[in-house]
């Protein structure tokens, strides 16, 4: 009897752990954004923030439920300077897997977007590129636009994708 | 805050003389039908009591943009021709005194959420400093103020406690209220700057198109005087919007809505969206909240319908949250087009 009783206590706690791992224990990428000076003309100008699902509404209220509805665990920000020419933000979505990531960056498909060979699939606007690898979401907004912010952006990009 | 001595210059030259002015609002005028039922107006200026409330949307196609910020005259000068229109004085800070009682505090409450690229732009904010200066308010007992630190950066502005200046905070320094207000279903706490700073608010949100709510301007800026908004989100913010804008201390205390439509995201708000960015260069003002987010709605479907999107309505946001506001419940004001009068300049 005694035995059955460690055995079922057993079973919870490994049940239980694999319910963590599998949904809610995968941790943010932080060490994905590239440091000054690691990205020709990139410099980091402040220190990576990072939400959690349960804290993403403190970051984009409003927007938070459609991350939410997709599977995210976290969400990472940083942002960046090109050059004294332009700002940037990256932001860095964590899903709870691919499935997650696919529905996310599916959802909202903009017009004039051109596709880029990034991760499992990018696209590119005049000033953002995104992509998703596996079950992260990437996403680079500069806050101007210059003849070479589509380049910058995209070096910026490949040197994320690297790190996932 | 930056001092904003800088941004003087008199109404005299914006408005040149009383008979253009006339000129001017007479030619651009839009009456659609209205009213300024809340009487706030009428303490402007000769505001006749027609029974309609009037909305002011003042434009400059030719306003210039330096860096991410327009140019400063030249949204000074819209300003005080928005406001002088709204008031029917053609000396702008006449009206911003009568606007104000004397020893009043007045709240900014601007709106920097959607990031840097998509929030209350800073030389608006210190344009409406300079004019409440101009009309004898002391630079102390005017407070920008926001959600936190990062929403007021995102506008350009700088934290400043010191009451010698125009101050500037966010709730997450000042803090909330400890006794819970109910507002529809949830319990909320009121930001201490609402509630104990502020003898009124000037709302001062920019336009944006929202994933949930379909549109945020005037009313859907309240949900940064709360601690927990994302409790409101539920049914497309309807009837969040209008609850947490019923709210006794918002309804009293927020009297104008000085809207920032400079600049502003028809798709894929409320984030700043690069790919939906769009300038209008205008500015919506007035007294009446439902009014004017009525007015902000028509300005960002017919922007949609010209980029070949549906209308909120038609993409399934319509902000059903501003008929609520206007119903016998919450009467906030009116959504009757034919209760609004519309004047574009």
């Amino acid at each position: 009897m005694r035995t059955l009783r460690n055995w079922k206590a057993v079973s919870a706690v490994v049940a239980l752990a694999a319910v963590f791992l599998a949904a809610g224990c995968r941790k943010a990428k932080t060490d994905v954004f590239p440091e000054s000076g690691m990205v020709a003309g990139w410099q980091k100008t402040g220190d990576t923030r990072t939400y959690a699902a349960k804290d993403l509404w403190q970051y984009i209220d409003g927007e938070a439920e459609k991350y939410i509805s997709a599977g995210v665990v976290s969400a990472s920000t940083a942002d960046y300077k090109y050059q004294d020419k332009l700002e940037a933000i990256v932001d860095v979505y964590t899903m709870s897997n691919a499935a997650g990531a696919a529905k996310l960056f599916d959802a909202n498909p903009a017009k004039d977007a051109s596709r880029v060979p990034l991760g499992d699939a990018g696209v590119a606007h005049a000033q953002s590129v995104s992509f998703r690898k596996g079950p992260y979401v990437v996403r680079i907004v500069a806050y101007e636009s210059a003849p070479e912010t589509q380049l910058a952006l995209m070096a910026l990009a490949r040197a994320i994708e690297a790190k996932l | 805050v930056k001092h904003t001595g800088v941004l003087v210059r008199s109404v005299e030259e914006v408005m040149k003389s009383r008979r253009e002015f006339l000129k001017c609002a007479a030619t651009g005028a839009a009456l659609m039908g209205t009213h300024s039922s809340l009487g706030w107006a009428e303490a402007l200026g000769p505001q006749k009591r027609s029974g309609r409330s009037r909305v002011v949307v003042a434009r400059d196609a030719g306003l210039r943009v330096q860096g991410s910020q327009p140019d400063e005259k030249g949204v000074l000068a819209l300003l005080d021709k928005a406001m002088a229109v709204y008031t029917g004085r053609d000396k702008p800070v006449e009206a911003w005194q009568r606007m104000v009682p004397r020893g009043t505090v007045v709240g900014l409450k601007v709106n920097g959420l959607g990031g840097r690229g998509i929030a209350t732009h800073a030389v608006l904010i210190l344009a409406i400093c300079e004019r409440l200066q101009r009309a004898g308010v002391p630079a102390g007992n005017i407070i920008v103020w926001d959600r936190n630190a990062r929403d007021l950066a995102a506008c350009g502005m700088s934290i400043n406690s010191d009451g010698g200046r125009v101050r500037c905070y966010g709730s997450d320094s000042a803090g909330f209220e400890d006794r819970a207000v109910q507002c529809g279903a949830a319990q909320l706490r009121l930001s201490k700057i609402l509630t104990r700073d502020c003898g009124m608010v000037i709302s001062v949100p920019i336009l944006k198109d929202h994933n949930m709510s379909g549109l945020t301007f005037s009313m859907k800026n309240m949900y940064g005087v709360v601690d927990r908004p994302f409790l409101l989100h539920a049914n497309n913010c309807n009837p969040g919007v209008a609850d947490v804008n019923a709210l006794a201390a918002v309804r009293d205390k927020v009297r104008f809505t000085i809207g920032d439509v400079l600049a502003s995201v028809y798709e894929g708000g409320p984030v700043f969206s690069p790919e939906h960015f769009w300038r209008p260069n205008a500015l919506v003002v007035g007294e009446d909240r439902v009014a004017v987010d009525c007015t902000a709605l028509d300005m960002l479907d017919r922007k949609r319908v010209e980029e070949g999107l549906p209308t909120l309505k038609g993409s399934g946001r319509e902000p059903k949250y501003i008929a609520t506001a206007a119903d016998a419940m919450h009467k906030l004001g009116t959504n009757d087009p034919r209760r609004i009068q519309l004047m574009e300049v």
